[in-house]
């Protein structure tokens, strides 16, 4: 017997019982490398600081084993900060490669689609316009979910100007980029027209950054993640035909209006929340998709991936700025110095391969 | 036993149409494009839709396979309202190949052919082996099996249009329905196409497609439905449809219509203003022996 091992010319699978998925090494292999990554940042975050920790401290802490000192330092004085990098980086990942997806075109990231722009603009608006009424505003709600709702209300202002008998990528980016003007025209209005001491406030919010955290600020936003990421989740696969477009989408029994419109929805409130709780850190949405389709040779932005990548890059962005380098910067600064170059650096080997 | 009605049109056995539109009006906001058509597929052979540009062809493919909601009338697919199926389970009875899709940058055939199945499958159950074993088949059977690791996007245009017709197949549905699957290819991978068409059309499925070259429609179909402005001008074999009469009249068009030299379907030979022999040019004139 003369038996040769045939490749099966398609995908490998998981399969228990009714239940089965696409095995794709790869794609999970890079996700738990960069989940680990992250998590090892995280912690050397945590014990990074005027209070230096060792990394066995954090870890033991974390799961519950830490001394009473520690466990100060570390819960309450720094883990809200770290948290939020996380959070806020992962959101990011995702809302960008939802938008990206959906656009099928990389430039699609929240901060074109208006819902950054927007966002800035309320919040900019509340800290510098003085008043009765504005001020009664920030008190009662609080500037992360009137930023929020600022971003929300622009990217869904940009999904109803762009729908002309469903959505069309290139048009939304077009009217994203039109409407993120106009946000930028009356952010940069307000910060001529205030006061001096109001300016410094909203330019610190507004180049994003997470010094300061408090659990107030995260636990929200942790939430909001989590329950945003079930929704994605449960409609991610529904997704999958629309890739290819709205008419094979279609023919594969796909009701793609509906599940765009959620998931679009999802992506602009994940990014409403990441801005609401670090400010517009920019880049860290259109960055992580591309760097996440790249390092798992995905065709498409993969969601978690690029969620992980984005918390990854935050984080890390946050821990360089802190002690990297002489002056204390916001994290803003750092994502935008090293997210831009890495993403040329990716096109440019691609292209060159 | 087959029936036949005054249309000419063969019927299966129990002499019902898988699909049929009836008196379906179709537009694009205040613009009609079909107005009270109706047309019957003949189940188990290839129907192509023709006609001149924007007589609403492709509209009527989109209408059957409920891309897009007639104004009035109805599109019935195994004796229900299109409409009131769910897109799911339309989607397990009628694949559609729309017009020139396009894939993402990188993405590998196997991988867009496994998509395919996506109206068998669930959040849970994403790959089941029945699934690998119906995507292995549809890869062998458009002979694109030894592409399965390309990414799409380095295929040629032939390929890349039997990649998607694979996908289509994998959809595991017995009725086909092809928006010009020869666009933009050149005429030996149009041949290589339509050659596929026809195996599909062999092992028994239903076939409806839209073309543009009046030849390789009148070669490859059994049932050719003429449209102009938005209604059916004549339906019903090549042998019968094809005439110099009706090309006139559906496409403007002065030609005259022969025999096919290699096959059994009339051959069209368009008569332009240059180029034709003297005495040559009466689409009346008595063909050559």
């Amino acid at each position: 017997m003369n038996e040769t091992v045939v490749k099966r010319p398609v995908a490998p699978g998981v399969r228990l019982g009714g239940v089965s998925f696409v095995w794709r090494p790869r794609l999970v292999l890079v996700t738990l490398l960069l989940a680990a990554a992250a998590f090892l940042v995280f912690c050397l975050s945590i014990a990074v600081g005027d209070f230096p920790l060792g990394l066995s401290q954090v870890i033991a802490t974390l799961f519950g084993r830490g001394e009473r000192v520690d466990q100060f330092v570390i819960m309450d004085l720094r883990m809200p900060r770290a948290l939020a990098g996380l959070v806020v980086g992962f959101a990011l990942g995702v809302s960008g490669a939802i938008t990206q997806s959906i656009a099928r075109n990389p430039l699609a990231s929240p901060d074109i689609l208006g819902i950054t722009g927007g966002a800035s603009a309320v919040s900019v608006f509340l800290v510098t316009v003085s008043g009765g009424a504005t001020t009664a505003i920030v008190s009662s709600v609080g500037l992360p979910a009137a930023a929020l709702a600022g971003g929300l209300g622009t990217g869904l202002l940009v999904y109803f100007l762009a729908w002309r008998q469903g959505v069309d990528g290139f048009r939304l980016i077009l009217i994203g980029i039109s409407v993120s003007a106009v946000t930028e025209a009356v952010t940069t209005w307000l910060l001529a027209t205030a006061d001096i001491r109001d300016v410094a406030r909203a330019q610190a919010w507004l180049v994003g950054s997470l010094d300061n955290r408090s659990w107030g600020e995260v636990r929200p936003a942790l939430w909001g993640t989590l329950a945003l990421m079930a929704v994605v989740a449960c409609v991610a696969f529904q997704f999958k035909p629309l890739h290819f477009g709205d008419d094979v989408a279609a023919g594969l029994g796909v009701r793609y209006a509906l599940v765009r419109a959620v998931l679009l929805l999802c992506a602009v409130l994940l990014a409403g929340v990441a801005v609401s709780a670090a400010g517009p850190v920019p880049f860290v949405a259109m960055v992580a998709p591309q760097v996440a389709m790249r390092l798992t040779k995905s065709p498409t932005p993969p969601m978690v991936a690029a969620g992980t990548v984005g918390a990854l890059l935050l984080i890390g962005a946050d821990l360089v700025a802190r002690t990297a380098l002489p002056i204390t910067l916001p994290v803003g600064v750092v994502t935008a110095a090293f997210g831009g170059p890495f993403l040329v650096y990716l096109l440019v080997r691609a292209n060159r391969r | 036993m087959v029936a036949q009605d005054i249309t000419g049109i063969q019927y299966g056995a129990d002499g019902v149409p898988r699909l049929a539109a009836r008196g379906v009006t179709v537009g694009y906001g205040d613009r009609t494009v079909i107005d009270a058509l109706d047309v019957a597929i003949p189940p188990g052979v290839v129907t192509t839709i023709i006609g001149p540009n924007g007589c609403g062809k492709s509209t009527l493919l989109r209408t059957l396979s409920r891309l897009l909601k007639p104004a009035r009338g109805s599109v019935v697919l195994d004796g229900e309202d299109i409409v009131r199926l769910r897109t799911r389970d339309v989607a397990k009875k009628l694949g559609l190949l729309p017009q020139s899709p396009v894939a993402p940058e990188g993405l590998t055939v196997a991988d867009l052919v496994a998509r395919g199945r996506h109206p068998h499958q669930g959040w849970l159950r994403q790959w089941s082996s029945d699934d690998a074993s119906v995507v292995e088949r549809a890869l062998a059977m458009t002979g694109v099996a030894d592409l399965a690791d390309r990414p799409v996007d380095s295929l040629s245009g032939g390929q890349r249009q039997r990649v998607w017709i694979s996908m289509t197949l994998a959809q595991g549905t017995d009725l086909l329905l092809l928006d010009e699957p020869t666009t933009y290819l050149d005429l030996a991978h149009a041949i290589d196409v339509l050659d596929l068409v026809d195996d599909l059309h062999e092992s028994g499925r239903t076939v409806v497609m839209v073309l543009h070259d009046l030849n390789l429609a009148a070669r490859y179909s059994d049932n050719l439905v003429v449209m102009q402005a938005g209604s059916v001008l004549a339906q019903g074999h090549p042998r019968d449809v094809v005439t110099a009469e009706l090309l006139d009249e559906a496409f403007g068009l002065r030609a005259r219509v022969i025999d096919d030299p290699v096959g059994d379907r009339p051959l069209i030979v368009p008569i332009g203003r240059t180029h034709v022999v003297p005495g040559q040019g009466s689409r009346t004139g008595t063909p050559s022996t």
